[in-house]
Parts: structure tokens; sequence; C-alpha cells
């Protein structure tokens, strides 16, 4: 294959919040900024792919077509993709196989959600063979108690704290404080995290994301289209969407138990540092080529496991590049300049797409209030329920 | 008195003097599976039919542990008012694998602590008019020796 990359030349967002539209109005608004962003016209956009909500009826099963739909019927090819949390690069990735495959040129990726107030709780009905299902029923075992443990976890094996975990809020506060999309833009102290009440230890309310409204969308086309349309345009070099290898011996949500490594050793990278592992290789670059991170930080304490995930530092030592202000805007690598899931709060099937629309911005230097100096090289981290990974290489 | 009855046929034998987890474990490459895998080995080199039930351990290693301060969303069948409980992640030893439970009835985190002994023991999850619903639990291997104590 002669180019691995496509261009990103166009990203929108409908700003987060608990706004209780219709998903698909955030969709559309997203789109049509996104389409704006890249001035194309949405009858020129001859591919979408939508990243699937489950918590919106029919509709939502069918997130491409919905949209597209709403924008109007022009005749492009759809899809509709479905990983849970990582739902959106699984868009991303369709789309820039059709635009590799010379399928087309240019591609609408979007992804939009509605969502219910307080725990995700699992689909509803007496479903005795969905681990979903049952892990609320058997154990009352929430999306923040996987958090906590692995939280816990941290603690026993390298010593972090409360006050780091509190530390991770008290920054991701700081880079969202101007960030017009994000839906919690106000400033937090440690104090206060640790003041906040504890919902599942060691994690508290402040260190737990949110579940929210919001849409975002991206305008991805092929490098020789790009090249007659815009100069200079921000690229996708790498997407994974790896699963683990066998046997997978950290518990993951929503399972009972982890795989058996008594047959078999376990792999010698672990699910989580392949994921990022698979887009640097596809990318050809190292975690040392990183200027910029946007990762899942569903808690405080998660964010620091992905410092050590892709490669950023070796376990064991996050804490201390968090303490060193190295993660930091200003520092060597921020993480989460755009404020993270801790000032956006979880809008499922847009996350991994606003994830890209964020270093996108970082690359262009369109990211007021939050910039991050001369990034080049951008990495996404993501991860879907039911072994999904999720990571997007951006470049300039 | 109620019939005390498994809240998952299947899933663990709630003999209440020696609850086990029930497994299932290849006949081919040997590796276990919990849940019970009911038609072929997940081992990618694998891939056989010849699954077996079996008992797993009772006892391991605590990984991992947490609670709840909040009452889950249903599923979940929760007294009332909500009663908080802990959860913990436990590694077993001959089956190299972690295992998930709630934590006994009146133990709580601050009386965890990483790599600490757990052992099996099977609990009301909660009841109807006839019938009371037995989960498996976590708790310090140390508590079996004597009565349990109470946290009220
Ligand atoms: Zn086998």
């Amino acid at each position: 294959m002669s180019e691995r990359k496509v261009a990103v030349l166009g990203v929108g967002m409908h700003p987060w919040g608990k706004w209780g539209k219709n998903f698909v109005e955030y969709g559309v608004a997203a789109a049509r900024a996104a389409l704006a962003d890249a001035g194309i016209a949405w009858k020129d956009v001859q591919f979408v792919a939508g990243g699937d909500t489950i918590r919106n009826g029919y509709p939502g099963f069918i997130a491409g077509a919905t949209v597209a739909q709403a924008l109007g019927w022009s005749g492009a090819q759809v899809t509709s993709c479905y990983g849970a949390c990582a739902s959106g690069s699984q868009a991303v990735s369709v789309a820039r196989a059709h635009i590799l495959a010379g399928n087309c040129d240019v591609a609408l990726v979007v992804g939009a959600d509605t969502t219910p107030k307080g725990f995700f709780a699992p689909q509803a009905g007496e479903r005795g063979t969905d681990p979903d299902w049952l892990r609320f029923r058997l154990l009352g075992a929430t999306n923040p108690v996987y958090f906590a443990l692995y939280a816990r976890r941290r603690m026993a094996l390298y010593g972090a704290t409360d006050r780091d975990f509190a530390k991770v809020k008290v920054k991701n506060a700081r880079h969202g404080l101007e960030n017009p999309y994000a839906r919690y833009r106000k400033l937090v102290t440690e104090e206060e995290v640790l003041a906040s009440p504890m919902v599942s230890d060691p994690l508290r309310l402040l260190e737990i994301c949110a579940t929210s409204d919001g849409g975002a969308a991206l305008v991805l086309t092929s490098m020789a289209y790009a090249r007659k349309h815009a100069t200079d345009p921000v690229t996708i070099s790498a997407v994974s969407t790896v699963t683990p290898r066998y046997p997978s011996t950290v518990i993951e949500m929503p399972n009972f138990a982890t795989d058996s490594a008594a047959a078999v050793p376990p792999p010698p990278v672990a699910f989580r540092d392949s994921i990022t592992a698979a887009a640097y290789a596809q990318a050809g670059i190292g975690p040392e080529d990183v200027d910029v991170a946007e990762v899942y930080d569903l808690s405080s304490a998660l964010e620091l496991d992905w410092y050590e995930n892709i490669g950023l530092c070796p376990a064991g030592d996050a804490e201390k590049l968090l303490n060193d202000g190295v993660t930091t805007i200003g520092g060597r690598v921020p993480v989460n300049p755009s404020g993270g899931l801790s000032c956006f709060g979880e809008a499922i099937p847009a996350q991994a797409i606003a994830q890209v629309c964020e270093l996108t911005w970082q690359l262009r230097g369109q990211a007021t209030g939050r910039q991050v100096e001369r990034a080049k090289v951008g990495v996404t981290v993501n991860q879907g329920l039911f072994g999904h990974g999720s990571s997007v290489v951006v470049q300039r | 008195m109620k019939t005390k009855v498994s809240a998952l046929d299947g899933w663990f034998d709630a003999n209440p003097e020696r609850p086990r987890l029930i497994g299932s474990r290849c006949g081919s490459c040997r590796s276990y599976f919990f849940p019970k895998e009911t038609f072929a080995c997940r081992n990618p080199s694998c891939g056989s039919a010849e699954l077996a039930d079996v008992a797993l351990s009772a006892t391991g290693t605590l990984w991992s542990y947490t609670d709840n301060h909040y009452q889950p969303p249903a599923p979940y069948v929760s007294p009332e008012p909500f009663v908080p409980y802990a959860i913990a992640a436990v590694e077993l030893a001959d089956e190299k694998m972690v295992v998930l439970g709630q934590v006994a009835h009146g133990v709580a985190t601050a009386d965890l602590k990483v790599g600490m002994r757990m052992e099996l023991v099977a609990e009301t999850l909660y009841s109807d008019d006839a019938k009371e619903y037995l989960v498996w639990k976590w708790t310090p291997a140390a508590r079996s020796a004597s009565p349990a104590r109470s946290r009220s």
C-alpha cells in the first residue's frame, strides 16, 4: 500500500452536558460543525460511519444512517459501529479503511449520545447468560467498582495515595477550564476532591467520570483529496482496534473472572499495553515521540495506569510523572489537555471521536486556553467493554 | 424456615459447610474457566469441546478490593435501606485466575489488605417469601476459625 495516512480535514463537537435532547440533534450539530471546519458540503460526503448508542432505541443501533437521514439522504454509503466505549474509534477505523482502499475520498465519522442519570445499568429483562446483567445481579458490581479495584491494586503495588489520585482530578479540572465543549468547567482543590463522598473505596465522587450527552464528528479524506483542499492538514497515521490475547489476566468489566493462566502463560504484552503498542507500530513511532495524549480517565486513578500502558513511563512511575508536572500543560507530554472525562463525563459513542477532535485542535494550534506548545504527534487511548482496544495516532 | 437455594444454578455449590465455585476445565489443554464454558475451550490454540465441570479452589489471595457506598441499579436486589458491602478480587493459586465476589456481611474494607488469604463462604444475597437465594462471597481466611464478628 502506497499511502497509509488519511487527513483530518474537519472536526466538530456539540458541547457535553445533560441537555436531555434527542441524541440525533447532537450528532447533526457536530457533523455540521466538522463539515464547516473542513469547508466541505454534506452532499460531497461519500461515506458515513456512525458510532452506535444502545440507550436510544433503534435509531441508536444504526447511528450512521440516523444521522445521514437527519442531514438529508444524499446517497452516501453508510456503516454503524458498536464497540462500547470504543465505538467511535471503530467508526474511525472503518472510514479510514474505506478511504485507504480507494472506496471513497471523503468520509464523515460521527457519534452522539443521550444518557440517563446515575450509574450505567445493564439492558432490562431477565438475562441469566449476559455477564453485564449478572454482575449487577450477583455482585452489585457497578462500573466504579471495577475502577476502584484497579485503584486499590495501584496503591498496594506502587504506593499510590489518595492525594495522588486527587491531583489527577485537580490537573484535569485546570486543563478543561477554558474548553468550550467541556461539561464541568470549575477548578477544584485536592481538599475538595478528598472531601467529596466516597463512592467505591478509594475512589470519591469527584474522581469518577459522570455520564453525559454530547456529540463529536470528523471529516476524514484521502491524502490526494486533502492536497487539493488544504495545506498541511492533520493526519491519522494509525488506528488500533486490538482485542486481548489469551489468557487475559487482568479482571475486566463486566467479567466475573480473568482467564486462567494455568495452562498457557500470559502474553508478553498485556492487553492495555498492547493497545497503543499496535498503534505505534502502525505509525512507525514510539512512545518517546508523543507530544500530547488523550487517555480514558474513567477514574482519576485509571489515568495513572494509562501513563504506563501507553509507554510514557515504566510501571510504578506514573505518580512521579504526575507529581513532576510532566503530564500537565507546560510539561513534557501533557495528558488530557481537553480536561478528559473528568471535565466531560462520558458520552459513549462520541468519546473516542472527541479525543481525536481535541488532538486535531492541539496540533493545529487552535486549542485556546489549553494549548500544548509545538505538538506534532498525539495519541488517544480508550477501551470498550468486552475487549475493545482503541487508539488513534494523529500527526502533523 | 425458608428454603436456601443458589441465586444462579450451576455457578456454585451452595453447600453452607463447603461452598465451591463451579467452573469448567478443558480435557485437552487443562485450562480452567469461570463461569463455566459450555461448548468450546477458549484457548485459541485448543478449542476442544471436551469440557468438564470442576470445583475451583475455595481459598486464594486477595488481589484487590473495594466497596459500594451507593445502591446499585436493578437487577441488583437491595435490602431496604441499602446496606453497603465490600467486593473482593481473589487470585486462585492452582487455577491462576482472579475471581470476583462480594465480601461476607460485616467485613469492611478496613479489615482487608491486598495479599491476605481469603476463603469462600455462602451467604444470602436476597430473599423472597419462600426462599433465600445464596451467593458465594469471600471472607478473610482467619475468620473461619472464630465466630463471625459483628460490626454493628
Ligand atoms: Zn483447551
